[in-house]
């Protein structure tokens, strides 16, 4: 069974800055270990160090994310397309620097050219 | 202790400038003062070059947080595939996203770098009572232990015209 395999934008660097590869595999766990055996800097960022696929890491076989599925035990077929999709979150709440702290001068010294375009509150 | 200390007395790294075409900055900083006291979030789609990274459009996408919006932002996974879709027919790459601090310095928190990824561009927009002020962009180490500056410069309009989703 060919699979295709997305790799997105942030991890290219570690996969030979390939979009996509192609791998025979019968389920999602061979496709990813294939993937990750050619280009074994993706290990760590796809897997924590108990083996386990990240907490960050969504895997979609199609447009099927494969937690609801049969996890890494998920099987494909000819011609389906395996999506890598980061998840991406943050926010302020474990901030701990003030304003005078280090970091917020270097913020503001790479914040050359924006200041033009300072926007108020909109309703 | 945050690990942002790492990078401490470190200059922005001006080989990583990033170039925020046209109204973009501008835009950012709006859907940042409109979502306050939200955090607001959105996909930065442009083009990786090899002395600046620049930024042709935004995708405004919801803050799926629904415990805490005003300090965490969750982007779905199906409207991360929407921002790679959406690029790839744009003919651009997605690389990176925007979010907001308010009432926060618009620095990279420790959540912040637990839940970053190498590569995309980080630009955080502080808002201060409601009214946008610092903006800055970072990039994760790939060792994933700390955030560096990134140079941000405001650059001319580009050809490809204004949209929004």
């Amino acid at each position: 069974m060919t699979v295709k395999v997305i790799i997105p934008t942030a991890l290219r660097q570690f996969a030979g800055k390939r979009e996509s590869v192609e791998f025979d595999a019968r389920t999602v766990g061979e496709a990813l270990d294939s993937l990750t055996g050619h280009y074994q800097e993706l290990r760590k960022h796809l897997y924590a160090d108990d083996g386990r696929l990240r907490s960050f890491v969504n895997v979609y076989v199609n447009d099927e994310d494969i937690r609801y599925l049969a996890k890494d035990r998920t099987t494909v077929k000819d011609g389906d397309t395996i999506s890598i999709i980061p998840s991406i979150a943050g926010g302020c709440l474990s901030l701990t620097q003030g304003p005078d702290h280090p970091m917020a001068r270097l913020a503001k010294e790479s914040n050359h050219g924006n200041h033009a375009g300072r926007s108020t509150r909109s309703t | 202790m945050l690990a942002l200390s790492a990078a401490e007395g470190c200059p922005p790294d001006h080989s990583m400038a990033l170039k925020l075409i046209g109204e973009l900055s501008a835009r950012i900083r709006a859907h940042a003062a409109g979502a306050y006291p939200q955090e607001c979030c959105g996909a930065l789609l442009g083009r990786d070059g090899d002395s600046a990274r620049e930024i042709l459009e935004l995708l405004p996408l919801p803050n799926q947080h629904g415990a805490s919006p005003r300090n965490r932002f969750t982007i779905r996974p199906e409207d991360f595939r929407r921002a790679e879709a959406t690029a790839r027919e744009r003919g651009l790459d997605l690389v990176g996203w925007y979010h907001s601090h308010p009432d926060h310095p618009a620095l990279p928190s420790e959540f912040d770098r637990q839940h970053a990824w190498p590569w995309y561009s980080y630009v955080i927009v502080a808002v201060e009572k409601g009214a946008s002020a610092a903006l800055a962009s970072w990039r994760l180490s790939d060792d994933r232990m700390r955030f560096t500056p990134e140079l941000v410069e405001n650059g001319a309009k580009a050809a490809v015209p204004s949209w929004e989703l």
